[in-house]
């Protein structure tokens, strides 16, 4: 039932039907959101022509594409992902900065997601849509805040749309890794965290609660977490763990990409202990299924509040929601008397994609 | 209470033991009383809250959220408590007038509240907890900690905030009510031990140590007496006085938990007048017309806080005892072994009751005897009891009662297991220290041309064994579903593994039709091809013909 909704040729009709012509600005195709007047897709996730792209992640940055339009930092983070060859052609832009595409104006905004991440806003002369890829509202000093775009439609998020995601103080769940390292010092606190935002993230909060000691990383992490301090996020001393080190390691933090916590490679570590920061952490099935036994409710997603905070304050009077828990989202909208719609896009939000992905890189 | 919250959190997640004292032991230490004292007081089960139903927490909840979302969510939790607690929309912090409450508030709350109070209560302190603290709340309220902490762990961990022995505590304890200032007083040397002596105190039991072969040289059979080791649960039955002249009866399981709500009827025959005081260590057992009952029948009666008068006629509980640890005030625990025996067998005959026997000797004089005795129980004097017994006792007849497990005194010398080769099938990960081997195996025999899964097992294997395992899991995966890895198997492919168990029984739940009892892996049979492991045939004339005479030879030494 959810492919046929995604053929355009489906689609195209529901939405000239609807109060805005939105259809104008954005449709969805089998490779993700479309605008047809600019003739760009967005975060496609199969090679296309031309591509404007959120943020990084591996969900959302395919390498393929002809023409790619991205910040700075999510251009590098894509060629030191895929290699310099990622697409064709390459085209930088600022925060803020107009760009006319066939008479549609792009522009992009922080998103508070990851480094360079952005929401990216279209307008046309049927109005104004904002495509908010993976955001946060939370406080994340390695990098830049959420920027609120008032628009006519909010493409968003729902990863954590259900209200039983309402994320911790970041702060207080680092405070919590550093009383297990004073409690067992003669055990190796292992934190799995995704490579790209979610560690560097961790490591600057663990320097913010005063951690003065080394703190190791596996090696997927490291062309990621040089290119941020790269970028003027200081995170301190960050050092590789090499296979001798391992063993060593008692009483210290070690940051690794999330598959890796139940893998060979954690086996060397004396008694580890095994932490994992993810908002999933929040719910105890979710945290016992990893084998986690320390939970670190850290998420770079929006949770519930923020969610619902940010389509208010928007001004949508559409909203589309892309991945994540779609259907309490879309109710929430519909019993507030928004028009509101699930894409289903296939590919987006996949954890463990993400995970293994960064785990073989 | 947040800090409470904090560790039932992370003692839920904790597997290992010692990891969980140290959690325990730094919250005796660094949380003042009585707070404390409430926090072991929920831990070792002491709490109880009468008007607290989970129907109050729904319709609260209710009250607070739009039914779709409440629905989605709860099915997304899988749990009330934690759902409530992450769903429940707290005011923001700020705005927030009183600190959090203390498990020492809520405890003192819960006890005040009158009923149609109690929605209102709990609403407040939802309102100021944050999102651990509700679900430990409520957890405590509904009274399903399920942290993985025993009465015993809990009372371990203040006997280690002041170096005393566990069973130090357990003589005190029952003459003890939460907050337990004194006990902590004591622990700490800040005082003097509780003076109030319970009038049927649990004792810490003797336990025995598992024999070698290589022992009966260092062994004299002459000094040694032996007795059935029966297959139901150890149980010390305790009468005393107290002050007032009350008769008070327990019932307690080896670790010190008190069974007596579960059988009335053990306790009604503990009460009658011509008792006296006493504190029997023996058997728990279903006995129906004089024979003993299986393991899987006395499950039946276990497990319960309350029981009906139909299990009790259907179920009757029985104690064959085997040692007497004090006799109308006098502690006997110093005395040797023969003597105490001899008090015992002349008790249990003056107060011939139905529900109380002796747990006979087997005569012996030497180890070959005895081995013979061990092999053939039914040839050896127990007769139609030989299915409930699982090996043979040695206890030295000079030997005190000493809490522990002292060397030397005790050993047991159980049957040999029952094997049957198996094919591996799936294979899991552990957890903890395991987390990264895949440790938990469930294994099949074949039933025609299939394999069909008759067990699970998760230790039994060297260090070695379990690496060499985890490597064939990795290597010959079939599938994945979650955790689990579902492994080649065929008539031509699959890793046999040598079984060992204890028991089978039938069962309903499994699709074999059996259960086994304490499988695990006793060693790896690369030698063996996949089809020539065991058939469910094999399994099925065990269970026909009684486990002792179709048993497969066990394996020589």
């Amino acid at each position: 039932m959810f492919h046929a909704r995604l053929g355009a040729k489906r689609l195209r009709p529901t939405y000239l039907s609807g109060q805005m012509a939105l259809s104008d600005l954005l449709t969805l195709t089998p490779a993700g959101l479309y605008c047809a007047a600019a003739d760009v897709h967005i975060d496609p996730v199969r090679p296309v022509p031309r591509a404007l792209i959120t943020h990084g992640h591996s969900d959302h940055a395919r390498a393929g594409h002809g023409a790619v339009l991205a910040t700075r930092e999510t251009l590098a983070i894509m060629a030191l992902r895929y290699g310099e060859a990622f697409c064709e052609t390459q085209q930088v832009v600022a925060y803020g900065e107009r760009i006319g595409l066939n008479g549609i104006e792009a522009s992009f905004h922080p998103a508070g997601h990851v480094l360079g991440s952005a929401q990216i806003r279209l307008r046309g002369p049927s109005g104004c849509v904002v495509i908010s890829g993976d955001y946060k509202r939370a406080h994340d000093p390695t990098c830049a805040s959420f920027e609120l775009l008032r628009c006519d439609a909010f493409v968003s998020e729902a990863t954590f749309g259900l209200p039983v995601f309402r994320h911790p103080d970041a702060a207080g769940e680092v405070a919590k890794l550093l009383r297990s390292c004073t409690l067992f010092p003669e055990r190796a606190h292992l934190v799995g965290a995704y490579a790209l935002g979610k560690a560097q993230r961790v490591m600057k909060l663990l320097r913010q609660a005063g951690w003065d000691r080394p703190i190791w990383i596996h090696g997927a992490m490291e062309k990621i977490t040089a290119f941020y301090q790269s970028e003027e996020v200081d995170l301190g001393d960050i050092r590789k763990v090499s296979a001798a080190d391992r063993a060593k390691l008692a009483g210290e933090i070690i940051l690794c990409p999330p598959g890796q916590l139940s893998d060979l490679w954690s086996r060397k570590f004396p008694d580890p202990v095994t932490a994992f920061a993810s908002g999933w952490m929040r719910v105890r099935a979710r945290a016992r299924q990893r084998g986690v036994e320390l939970p670190l409710v850290i998420s770079d997603h929006v949770d519930w509040d923020d969610l619902c905070a940010t389509i208010v304050e928007t001004g949508a009077s559409e909203v589309w929601v892309t991945h994540g828990a779609e259907e309490a989202i879309v109710h929430w909208c519909q019993t507030r008397g928004l028009d509101a719609r699930p894409l289903h896009i296939l590919g987006y939000g996949d954890d463990e994609v993400e995970a293994a992905g960064e785990g073989a890189a | 209470m947040n800090r409470f919250a904090e560790l039932l959190d992370r003692l839920a997640y904790e597997p290992s033991r010692n990891n969980k004292l140290r959690l325990l032991t730094d919250y005796f230490a660094s949380v003042p009383d009585p707070e404390r004292g409430y926090a072991l007081a929920a831990m070792t089960g002491a709490l109880s809250f009468a008007h607290a139903k989970p129907s109050i927490i729904r319709t609260l909840m209710a009250e607070r959220s739009d039914p779709v979302l409440f629905a989605m969510s709860y099915d997304y939790v899988g749990d009330l408590s934690e759902t409530v607690a992450l769903l429940w929309p707290a005011p923001q912090r700020d705005l927030r007038n009183a600190p959090p409450p203390t498990l020492a508030d809520i405890v003192h709350g819960l006890q005040a509240a009158q009923k149609q109070d109690l929605p209102l209560l709990l609403a407040s302190w939802l309102d100021e907890l944050d999102e651990t603290g509700r679900w430990a709340l409520l957890k405590l309220i509904t009274g399903a900690l399920r942290i993985g902490v025993s009465a015993r762990l809990a009372k371990t961990a203040v006997a280690l905030l002041g170096g005393k022995e566990p069973n130090e505590i357990e003589e005190v304890w029952h003459g003890l009510e939460p907050p337990y200032l004194d006990l902590f007083a004591w622990v700490e040397g800040r005082a003097h031990k509780p003076s109030f002596m319970d009038p049927a105190p649990f004792r810490t039991p003797m336990l025995a140590h598992a024999l070698d072969e290589d022992d009966f040289n260092k062994l004299d059979p002459n000094v040694f007496s032996a007795e059935w080791k029966w297959d139901g649960i150890r149980v010390q039955a305790v009468v005393g006085t107290d002050d007032e002249g009350r008769r008070v009866a327990r019932l307690y399981s080896r670790t010190g938990e008190d069974l007596s709500a579960a059988f009335p009827d053990l306790l009604a025959m503990l009460c009658e007048a011509h008792f006296g005081d006493l504190a029997i260590d023996g058997e728990l057992l279903i006995l129906r017309d004089g024979q003993v009952e299986s393991f899987a029948t006395l499950q039946q009666r276990l497990n319960r806080k309350s029981v009906s008068q139909k299990l009790i006629a259907q179920y009757p509980a029985h104690i064959r005892a085997y040692d007497l640890l004090s006799e109308n005030g006098e502690d006997l625990r110093e005395q040797p072994l023969n003597e105490r025996r001899a008090r015992l067998a002349s008790l249990v005959e003056r107060l011939a009751h139905p529900r109380l026997d002796l747990s006979p000797e087997i005569a012996f004089s030497s180890w070959e005897e005895l081995g013979c005795a061990r092999r053939d129980p039914a040839q050896a004097g127990a007769v139609q009891d030989a299915q409930a017994i699982e090996g043979v006792m040695l206890k030295h007849r000079d030997s005190p009662y000493v809490p522990g497990r002292p060397k030397g005194l005790w050993f047991k010398w159980k049957r040999d297991p029952f094997n049957i080769d198996a094919v591996l099938m799936y294979a899991q990960r552990g957890h903890g220290k395991r987390s990264s081997f895949y440790s938990d195996y469930t294994f099949g025999v074949w039933k025609g041309t299939e394999l069909v899964p008759v067990g699970k097992a998760y230790f039994g294997f060297t260090d070695e064994e379990l690496k060499e395992i985890d490597r064939y899991v990795r290597s010959h995966t079939r599938n994945r579903f979650g955790p689990v890895r579902e492994l080649d198997f065929s008539q031509q492919e699959g890793l046999v593994l040598e079984i060992a168990f204890e028991g089978l029984s039938r069962s309903p739940r499994h699709k074999s039709g059996l259960a086994m009892r304490f499988p695990r892996i006793s060693r790896i049979r690369r030698d063996k091809p996949a089809l020539e492991a065991d058939r469910i045939e094999a399994l099925e004339a065990l269970l026909e013909t009684g486990l002792r005479t179709a048993a497969k030879a066990p394996p020589s030494g």
